[in-house]
């Protein structure tokens, strides 16, 4: 294999990691949320995936419960799944600071070390798993369907019906 | 066929030596050859074509209809050569019957708005089937809304073909245009146009074609055909983009009002009131898409100079050899399976997404499209959110569909 392919070959695994592939096939939290208090619809025109997220966010302002449930393929689902999980039991100005980091992993802006370091040292393991998310930086067209169900919950929040991968 | 086309010897046909004439396709991505399987999106240009739009820009541009010095009339004879080029092409009456556009959108787009705008009543009908693109959806919804006017869809059966017998079920008394395409960008489904040209006409509804995939894959005599409107664009027919045809009855183009207003297209304008010139000026506001047209006009002599006839037996060659190979990998199913097909195949792989698909061909070289093809309800139809699509053209090879094969196996084990 030529030294080229090679780095491509592992610019494949680092994008289609183990942990991206389970959770594209076994997406956890892929259901509406009972009582939501929020619902917002995510689309990517380019590809046709839609995803819906729903989330409950108590009187104290923390997520109690996020869920994600649509098609998409395996690196937007696979972000969606892991963003439930992450969420959960957070706060929702700390969810934005998730946000704000898995965006920045994934367009290449950061490392985990930095990412890790902007948010409360009880999130490292979660970070290291939304790290894995960073793949697509090498894939620029993929960066929009990492961040896609993370838009479509920021507009949730925000009390907007939909989101599109157009605002990156 | 133009004179020009007329005096070059027609090549046998050699797949070898037409890749020879496309630049591009010598290069490498990702460190591996190209292997370009996308061009229903958007085909490659030869040489040819390169070379008549670098000489047009570099010796023989000027305005058109414009200019009373030479390089202007030497601008406006190539333009107008084009358009000739493109009557011969599609065997239209009469080169007033080319309407130079930006593209095949913009051709419905004008039709929608110059001939709906004109027919449409509230409570007609426009027919149109469940396998057409956006660009055949869109336009005619933004005229029902102005006009009141309701869209019919003609469903489409299992295997992407489209029976007769359904047209006949919608079309009615209260149709009054049928727009339908050529062939299906994502199942390759050619569809029987004389048979529902006749249908059109019997109830004195008029018939468009969008020829985007259709006028690639075969030659087309629009007269034959028995349609009314025919459209197409450039850059799928190995020519640029920015250019494409409307092709229409010349009765109907002298009814139809302007679609946009502007310089070109006037014969008399005061304040008070303006007068139309002649289609197809008519329909060409503004300074037209001048080297572009010359490009196509190239793309057009460059196809009149190959054996078509073996260059269509060729692509389908590639279909079928396609069609055989891909199922045999495991997961993949075809999405598109009509008698009647052109070179375009869609296909599905368990446990895939096509994007993810996509992008993992794409690291060996390897381009398809991946998506909703730009017909999201032929999606919903079909039960699937996207597909993969892998076109054909003139310059692809077995050995391409071979590497295409080995690519997806790859895909197989990254994705699992």
């Amino acid at each position: 294999m030529t030294a080229l392919a090679q780095v491509e070959a592992d610019d494949l695994k680092a994008l289609y990691q183990e942990l991206i592939l389970d959770h594209g096939k076994n997406p956890r939290n892929a259901r509406l949320v009972e009582h939501a208090s929020c619902t917002a619809k995510g689309n990517n025109p380019l590809c046709g995936d839609r995803i819906t997220v729903t989330a409950r966010v108590n009187a104290a302002g923390v997520f109690e419960d996020v869920a994600a449930e649509g098609k998409g393929c395996a690196i937007s689902i696979a972000s969606a799944s892991m963003m439930t999980e992450a969420l959960k039991n957070l706060p929702v100005a700390t969810g934005r600071q998730v946000f704000n980091a898995v965006q920045q992993l994934c367009t290449g802006k950061i490392d985990v070390a930095a990412a890790k370091a902007m948010l409360p040292a009880t999130l490292n393991d979660e970070i290291e798993k939304l790290a894995s998310l960073g793949g697509v930086k090498q894939f620029p067209v993929r960066v929009k369907c990492a961040t896609l169900p993370w838009h479509t919950l920021l507009s949730c929040l925000d009390g907007q019906a939909d989101a599109t991968t157009e605002k990156v | 066929m133009s004179a020009l086309a007329r005096t070059l010897p027609i090549r046998a046909f050699d797949v070898a030596e037409i890749r020879m004439d496309f630049p591009i396709l010598s290069r490498q991505v990702h460190g591996k050859p190209l292997v370009f399987l996308d061009s229903a999106a958007s085909a490659q240009k030869p040489r040819a074509v390169l070379d008549a739009m670098t000489q047009a820009f570099e010796c023989e541009y000027a305005n058109v209809h414009r200019g009373a010095y030479w390089l202007s009339e030497k601008a406006t004879t190539n333009y107008e050569a084009a358009r000739e080029k493109v009557r011969a092409f599609i065997n239209a009456t009469s080169d007033s019957e080319i309407v130079f556009t930006k593209g095949a959108t913009d051709a419905i787009n004008l039709v929608a708005a110059s001939y709906g705008r004109m027919v449409l009543k509230p409570g007609d009908e426009i027919v149109l089937t469940a396998l057409e693109h956006h660009s055949n959806i869109v336009p005619w919804q933004l005229i029902a809304e102005q006009t009141g006017a309701v869209i019919k869809v003609v469903p489409i059966n299992a295997d992407g073909s489209v029976s007769v017998d359904r047209f006949a079920d919608v079309i009615c008394a209260k149709t009054r245009i049928v727009a339908v395409a050529h062939v299906s960008n994502v199942l390759g489904t050619v569809l029987p146009i004389e048979l529902i040209a006749q249908l059109s006409h019997k109830v004195g509804a008029k018939l468009l074609v969008d020829g985007c995939q259709g006028i690639v894959h075969e030659q087309v005599d629009v007269q034959a055909l028995g349609c009314d409107f025919y459209a197409f664009s450039g850059h799928k027919l190995y020519g640029p983009n920015a250019i494409g045809v409307l092709w229409a009855r010349a009765e109907l183009l002298a009814a139809m009002p302007p679609y946009q207003g502007g310089g070109e297209m006037i014969a008399i304008v005061t304040f008070e009131k303006s007068t139309w010139a002649e289609a197809p000026a008519k329909f060409e506001a503004g300074t037209p898409p001048i080297v572009p047209a010359i490009g196509l006009g190239a793309a057009i002599d460059y196809l009149n100079g190959i054996d078509r006839t073996a260059a269509a037996a060729h692509e389908r060659d590639l279909l079928h050899y396609a069609m055989a190979e891909l199922p045999k990998v495991p997961g993949v199913k075809l999405v598109g399976t009509a008698q009647n097909k052109a070179s375009v195949q869609s296909f599905t792989m368990d446990g895939a997404h096509p994007h993810d698909l996509a992008t993992v061909l794409d690291r060996s070289g390897v381009c398809v499209r991946a998506g909703h093809h730009c017909a999201q309800p032929l999606m919903d139809v079909l039960g699937v959110t996207a597909t993969a699509r892998a076109s054909f053209g003139i310059y692809n090879t077995r050995g391409e569909v071979d590497a295409l094969i080995v690519a997806l196996h790859k895909a197989r084990e990254v994705l699992q």
